[in-house]
């Protein structure tokens, strides 16, 4: 925070002088900033090569009839060539407007939606509540702290199968409702229970990130400005209200930005809890993954258009959300 | 519920209470303090439960003891765990794990170096067309490079192979080590650079001779998450990983629910064997590691 850098964000309007036509500005930019293309060339050369190269690809492929059947392949040691052929934007036709359009994408689409809106809020808001909790002098607060990131520190794929025993037919936490003489609902078979087990495991995964980061937001905000809201004699809703929320905007627009992207983005919770079962509890990740890996034969262009489909949306989102912010005078900080 | 503790805790610390003059600010009233301890304890369970049922079930010695939880006390042991290390692939997919997130790590913590720099100090033509491509590629959904990256690797004979993973994970710890480098070098203290600068030495070498030996804690931060991310990536390793041996721990661990035989109590054991050593080390390094997420995050 005492770096005196002028950040990209500082000085974006009308830094740079007027200038001459493009083959001298070539030249000359080239001259001042070799350095900086000279540092940031490796990773633009992976990049280009890990993502943009199979990104075009990927997007060619979508305008094709790729699958499994048709794509070259190598059985034993026969080769066989590609046969698949260009159908132009044929599979984006089918996938949003097609015959039971509805039940392949849109379907999955509203509960993708529904599943990233309340996931991030109950990430948010306990995390948020935790996060308060933690940020008042407790004894013991270090000790909560440590337990209450167990669930991020344990990798995901270890604690779903966790979740798994405990959501089985007869696992433990049917055991202890049956106890409680409450219903116990069949978690892993029915539509509404798998999304409602796939919501609670996904919570459970990702609170503490949000936790661990708003408590360091928290920490960050000058307690100098409660006393002064003290002094004046503000409520305690009133001094959450107009000091802690302000004062973790930023952090907060960070980490909400990371929750809906790594959320959306959620493949391992569903993948690990229900298989290529229960397809009414995959979101679109996990769908796109079974169109193009599991089921048989393998439906490559349907799953690429999907993957391509699924990066517009978060990169219209992200636009928006940042001209959003930036609108409310706020700089969106990664 | 966090909401009503905070105004419990703060309603008795008001100015005017008699009490306020003992307590120090943020010091929660005795009824506040209560509850917040319910509430974190409460929660605290819940964090632990999950992982500390998988423990136990471990400690069962048949497939189905996950249904009958009381009969576990009497007959525990670690039969699981010895049948885990002695007749499953457990070390290959140690091994293939290992190899998998130490050449992620290396690779991407290398290459994101330079580049962490140069967007943290230099300003240039497309620096924030840059930045937006960094950004945009840390949120691909796996989708979209998975097809096309299968039919790549497969020309390429990559499919089943380490190199190939590598490559593919390296797709995102790259960028996104660059990231995290950028919001360390942020940190360090400009002044640094132009005395560098005024004894003579070249960008490159400023970089080398002064901010790298700086940038170690941050250095770290990004080997320890690109680690982590690549340990636990469940999506590519799946589908790209196909002899046994070449496993995963991620892929290992699905092989022992299968369609016709479900050994649950050797894959709790399995898993808790995973969990231990990776929770450790996340453990150790947390601390950097939050500050390390945050820093990019806050200080942009």
């Amino acid at each position: 925070m005492t770096v005196a850098i002028d950040r990209a964000t500082g000085k974006r309007h009308g830094d740079r002088a007027p200038r001459p036509g493009l083959g001298g500005r070539l030249k000359h930019s080239y001259q001042k900033h070799w350095y900086a293309y000279a540092m940031i060339a490796p990773v633009a050369i992976v990049l280009g090569v890990l993502v943009l190269y199979p990104l075009v690809y990927g997007l060619y492929l979508t305008l094709t009839d790729a699958n499994s059947l048709n794509t070259a392949r190598t059985i034993g040691v026969n080769h066989i060539d590609a046969t698949y052929k260009f159908i132009g934007l044929d599979n984006y036709k089918d996938i949003l407007f097609g015959p039971t359009s509805y039940d392949r994408f849109w379907s999955h689409f509203i509960w993708t939606i529904a599943w990233t809106a309340i996931c991030v809020a109950l990430h948010y808001t306990i995390g948020l509540g935790l996060a308060l909790l933690l940020n008042q002098k407790l004894r013991g607060r270090t000790f909560y702290r440590l337990i209450l990131i167990l669930p991020w520190a344990v990798p995901t794929f270890v604690t779903v199968f966790g979740w798994r025993f405990m959501l089985a037919d007869g696992g433990i936490i049917n055991i202890a409702l049956d106890a409680l003489r409450l219903p116990q609902p069949d978690w892993l078979e029915s539509t509404f229970w798998q999304r409602f087990a796939a919501i609670m495991v996904n919570t459970w995964c990702g609170v503490p990130f949000m936790m661990v980061s708003l408590l360091g937001g928290l920490q960050s905000i000058d307690a100098s400005l409660y006393e002064a809201a003290e002094m004046d004699g503000a409520t305690a809703w009133q001094r959450f209200r107009y000091v802690t929320l302000p004062g973790l905007r930023s952090v907060s627009s960070t980490v909400v930005l990371l929750g809906i992207i790594w959320t959306f983005n959620q493949f391992a919770v569903i993948f690990l809890l229900f298989g290529n079962t229960a397809p009414d509890a995959q979101i679109l990740v996990t769908w796109a993954y079974y169109l193009g890996f599991g089921q048989q034969p393998r439906d490559f262009a349907q799953s690429a258009a999907y993957g391509i489909l699924l990066l517009a949306i978060l990169i219209v989102f992200t636009s928006f959300y940042r001209r959003w912010l930036n609108r409310n005078d706020q700089q969106l900080a990664i | 519920m966090s909401t009503t503790t905070v105004e419990t805790s703060a309603t008795v610390s008001g100015p005017n209470s008699a009490a306020a003059s003992v307590r120090r600010r943020g010091e929660p009233s005795p009824a506040g303090r209560f509850a917040s301890h319910g509430v974190l304890i409460a929660a605290s369970l819940i964090a632990f439960f999950p992982v500390a049922w998988l423990i136990y079930l471990s400690l069962g010695p048949d497939e189905d003891d996950y249904l009958h939880p009381g009969g576990i006390w009497s007959k525990m042991s670690f039969a699981n765990y010895s049948f885990v290390l002695q007749h499953t692939g457990f070390f290959d997919w140690l091994k293939s794990s290992l190899i998998v997130s130490l050449g992620t790590t290396v690779i991407g913590v290398m290459i994101a170096a330079t580049t962490g720099y140069a967007v943290s100090r230099m300003r240039f033509p497309g620096y924030r067309k840059f930045m937006w491509v960094l950004l945009v590629t840390q949120m691909f959904p796996v989708a979209v490079l998975m097809v096309p990256m299968y039919q790549i690797l497969s020309d390429l004979q990559l499919i089943d192979s380490y190199l190939g993973l590598v490559l593919v994970y390296c797709s995102t710890a790259v960028p996104y080590c660059a990231w995290l480098l950028k919001g360390y070098f942020d940190t360090i203290p400009f002044e640094i650079d132009e005395a560098g600068r005024v004894d003579g030495l070249t960008p490159f070498g400023t970089f080398a001779r002064l901010i790298l030996p700086l940038a170690k804690p941050g250095l770290a931060v990004a080997a320890f998450y690109s680690f982590l991310t690549a340990f636990g990536e469940v999506a590519f390793a799946s589908t790209f990983m196909l002899s046994d041996t070449k496993y995963t721990f991620a892929v290992g661990l699905q092989t022992f629910v299968s369609e016709h035989d479900a050994q649950r109590n050797l894959m709790a054991a399995t898993a808790v064997l995973i969990a231990i050593p990776v929770s450790a080390f996340f453990y150790l390094v947390q601390k950097n590691l939050v500050t390390g997420l945050t820093a990019g995050g806050t200080k942009g």
